[in-house]
């Protein structure tokens, strides 16, 4: 398979009246064709921000400080965020779906405007043709009667309807990469796995790479093929999904998994959660963000600066002191 | 105050909640609107029983009966050996102190106005729990404590604490006065995934630490309803479709709806993910506005037979105390 996206050393800023914010410190990863990645975190670790700003939407006081994001042997972070060159990727070779189908749908347009659109500006389909393209993208992503609700404006449709209409909208232009933002979050469950499987579908079907960017661990679990774990705006690990759910090494990944209840845990399993709060990310210390919630610490950890990715094998890169010393954690909770 | 130490601290039965549907100028019932319809359960005391099911499925709406904040039009809910929807309004105010309520929302549900303390201590007050100013002042304090919250963050106020900070706070003012039954309505669902767990394992830690503290423990996410609980019901249109013990529901859920719901969550373990069933269901859950006849499942149903159309199948009890609403199992 061959790299699609490969996105390098991402940083991205937000200046505010209290200061820095670093929410994006030095990100990099890659996705290649047909592939699903997962990119997990808990909220303000810059999950969605990274994402944001591979689309450049970032707008002030926010700005992509420096990195690279190679599309295509292109780096689309030389593109003008609003310049032609942008426009012709955004939306329509790298798509996006965002969390809340309620507000990312215009509220006064009918949904075969909000589709059409997608069409005649990336596509210059017009008229009939744009209106059966956009009946068939309804059809896909399993709209019932979609010959009829096209017309239809968005709060005429449920909130797992609308979520598939933010789908159709995505994957009009037969787009290469579709990130979807914590796509299912404000979805009921059953929803939720159907929504999924949609995705999947979508992705072996028309030949997409797929980022599901989410706090689920499960939904990784099932879904993506390596993820990568994120932590006050840095990757903190990263392997394919078997690596980081069967030998995850970063303390933080191991805290997660120990602190989630499982359907198929044995009774009476206690949860350990990890104590302390997530980093403001105002003013960091140069030392690992993770260092004051973590129960592995050593004294190099608050003498060294935050270690950067280093190899483990294969696929499995961490971002820890205790790795590097050649030492292996306690196995996670099974 | 002498109550019946009977197993059961609530015994709700046949609880049906409608919302009247108005139309026009004149405001004219023209339907209800199904919410709960013919529930029945009990919980033992000291005990938790999981209520799990999609938006709308009528909840909420058990955990607001039972604190008589909506008054149910039919069926009863046996608190402490007394019915509660035919309590008189004076009485309403014991009901409110012997039985608590966690929101969901830790933002909303707290007064930005007024300090920790003063939130904490409020039912304290209102209830005239305590006697003295001293007496209110060890109380406060042994409630921030019991929360694992420091009492010297009592004169700050709601926003200069974090999300998981704030339910604890939650937590503090339904424990003041002593409940013997919390409703504990998605306390965890608005909290990020790290914080979630310490709330869980606080929620499991007082239960231990207060004899006969009961849970009514309402939430949509199964894998932590499965955790907390010690019976797990799980509802559908506004009906229990199946009632079993935790460990029961998921080695042996019964119920199609179940099954589905047991496989759309996803399990953090690609290993285990690999082999499990997955039931994709049709459609979405229609409208209590216009429940589908018999079996409010049936036009989702896998299983569904012409005769799940005929009449709402009653729940009845296979053995073990395990309760299903399904004539095809």
């Amino acid at each position: 398979m061959a790299e699609l996206l490969r996105v390098e050393n991402l940083r991205t800023q937000f200046h505010t009246d209290s200061g820095l914010v670093k929410a994006v410190d030095g990100v990099s990863y890659h996705i290649e064709e047909q592939e699903i990645i997962g990119l997990v975190g808990e909220s303000g670790c810059g999950k969605s921000v990274s994402q944001l700003s591979v689309m450049q939407l970032i707008s002030a006081p926010g700005e992509i400080a420096s990195g690279k994001v190679i599309f295509r042997g292109q780096d689309l972070l030389q593109f003008k965020a609003n310049g032609p060159e942008m426009r012709s990727v955004r939306g329509a070779k790298i798509a996006m779906i965002f969390q809340e189908p309620m507000t990312s749908l215009n509220p006064v347009l009918t949904i075969n405007r909000q589709l059409t659109e997608m069409l005649e500006l990336h596509l210059g389909m017009n008229g009939m043709a744009a209106r059966e393209r956009a009946i068939e993208l309804l059809d896909i992503v399993g709209i019932p009667s979609a010959q009829s609700r096209i017309g239809d404006y968005p709060h005429q449709f449920s909130g797992g309807m609308r979520q598939r209409v933010m789908i159709a909208i995505a994957l009009s232009c037969n787009p290469d990469i579709l990130i979807a933002d914590e796509p299912t979050t404000a979805l009921d469950v059953t929803t939720q796995a159907q929504l999924l499987e949609l995705m999947k579908e979508i992705v072996e079907r028309f030949n997409t790479s797929l980022v599901i960017v989410t706090h689920n661990l499960g939904v990784v679990a099932r879904y993506a093929q390596r993820i990568y774990i994120m932590y006050a705006g840095r990757i903190i690990e990263e392997g394919t999904t078997k690596d980081i759910f069967g030998d995850p090494r970063h303390p933080y990944t191991i805290g997660l998994l120990k602190c989630i209840p499982r359907l198929d845990e044995e009774e009476g399993r206690k949860l350990v959660p990890i104590e302390g709060l997530p980093p403001n990310l105002i003013n960091m210390p140069p030392t690992c963000a993770f260092l004051p919630r973590c129960s592995y610490k050593t004294e190099r950890c608050s003498r060294e600066p935050w270690p950067p990715l280093t190899h483990h094998y294969g696929q499995h890169y961490v971002s820890c002191f205790i790795n590097t010393e050649g030492k292996t954690y306690e196995p996670a909770a099974k | 105050m002498s109550q019946p130490q009977n197993d059961f601290i609530l015994d709700a039965r046949d609880l049906k909640m409608y919302f009247p549907v108005t139309q026009g100028l004149l405001r004219r019932k023209v339907a209800d609107v199904k919410a709960v319809d013919g529930v029945t359960f009990k919980i033992k005391r000291g005990k938790t029983l999981g209520l799990v099911g999609e938006s709308g499925c009528g909840k909420t709406t058990i955990g607001r009966c039972v604190l008589r904040l909506y008054k149910p039009v039919g069926g009863q809910i046996i608190f402490n050996g007394e019915d509660v929807t035919s309590l008189p309004e004076k009485r309403l105010k014991n009901l409110r102190c012997n039985v608590a309520l966690i929101f969901q929302d830790p933002y909303s549900s707290l007064d930005p106005r007024q300090n920790a303390g003063g939130i904490i201590g409020e039912p304290l007050k209102i209830h005239n729990w305590v006697g003295t100013n001293s007496e209110y002042e060890d109380r406060v304090e042994q409630l921030f404590r019991l929360v694992g919250l420091d009492p010297s963050m009592a004169n700050r106020f709601p926003h200069e604490f974090s999300g998981g900070q704030r339910q604890r706070i939650g937590i503090a003012r339904a424990l003041a006065c002593d409940p013997s039954l919390i409703i504990c309505d998605e306390p965890i669902s608005a909290l990020d995934v790290s914080i979630q767990a310490q709330i869980i394992n606080l929620l499991e830690k007082l239960q231990e630490g207060i004899r006969g503290l009961t849970y009514l423990f309402i939430a949509h996410d199964l894998s932590v309803v499965k955790h907390i609980s010690d019976r797990v019901a799980v509802m559908y249109l506004g009906r229990i479709v199946e009632i079993t013990s935790s460990k029961e529901l998921y080695e042996n859920p019964l119920h199609p709806y179940t099954r589905a719901l047991l496989s759309a969550v996803p399990i953090a373990d690609p290993f285990v993910e690999e082999t499990r069933e997955r039931i994709i269901l049709k459609g979405e859950v229609p409208s209590p506005f216009n429940p589908p006849s018999g079996c409010p499942f049936h036009p989702r149903c896998f299983m569904a037979t012409p005769e799940c159309s005929q009449a709402v199948p009653p729940l009845r009890d296979i053995g073990g105390g395990h309760e299903v609403a399904c004539i095809r199992v």
